[in-house]
């Protein structure tokens, strides 16, 4: 699975990018972001805020409660603030 | 309809001239600019969009569909910037053209409400005092909630 970041999210993480390979129970949005704290600090501190983060699964924006079994790439990031 | 992501500057008075040249049938054109606002409090040299290259197209097609869907339009543009940008510069550009305003105004509305809260773009601003995150507004969200039914 790729995880792609944005915006300070992707700052906070100093990455853009990175493949995971979760183990399989983790199968929402919200136990990959549990997941993500526990294997990483980093991880942990960028995300503490789950309000905060907004996904995207295989080009869908989801809630945290979305499936990400089989996805190939969730997208996380802060609430948008385009237009 | 069209929907234009692009790095390049662009004039809103040549888009908007080139959206309704030859269309004499239509009676209603609103357009809507946002660009890079810097006050005395809080001064803005630069603002760069980080968008999500892929989502945001997808995201904002899906939008404008919405928009020809609900609203009674001849047609619809939008343009919308992403990199980085200077202060006074447009952001985003929104044209909606029909028969008759309300529908023109009502589509052009609806798409910038949509825009703020659906499409993967973040602002980031550089000033004297340093860069920052813009952060979503409350009112953004409730703005879209006006448009459920």
């Amino acid at each position: 699975m790729k995880l792609v970041y944005f915006a300070w999210i992707r700052e906070r993480l100093g990455r853009a990018e990175q493949a995971v390979e979760p183990p399989p129970e983790v199968g929402t949005v919200g136990a990959l972001l549990d997941w993500l704290g526990e294997t990483d600090e980093a991880a942990k501190l960028a995300l503490a805020d789950r309000k905060a983060v907004r996904a995207a699964v295989d080009d869908e924006l989801v809630d945290h409660d979305a499936s990400v079994v089989g996805a190939t790439t969730v997208a996380l990031f802060p609430p948008m603030t385009g237009g | 309809m069209f929907v234009r992501l692009q790095a390049e500057p662009f004039d809103p008075g040549e888009e908007l001239n080139a959206f309704v040249a030859g269309r004499e049938d239509t009676g209603a054109l609103v357009s809507f600019t946002g660009t890079v606002r810097s006050t005395p409090d809080r001064p803005v040299e630069t603002l760069t969009l980080e968008h999500y290259p892929g989502l945001a197209e997808q995201r904002i097609e899906a939008i404008a569909t919405e928009t020809i869907g609900r609203f009674d339009l001849a047609d619809l543009g939008i343009i919308h910037r992403f990199g980085s940008l200077t202060r006074g510069e447009p952001i985003v550009l929104v044209m909606a053209l029909a028969a008759h305003r309300q529908a023109a105004f009502d589509a052009a509305g609806f798409v910038m409400d949509f825009l703020k809260t659906d499409a993967p773009f973040w602002k980031k601003e550089a000033g004297p005092d340093g860069e920052r995150w813009v952060e979503a507004r409350a009112e953004d969200d409730a703005a879209r909630q006006r448009w459920k039914r």
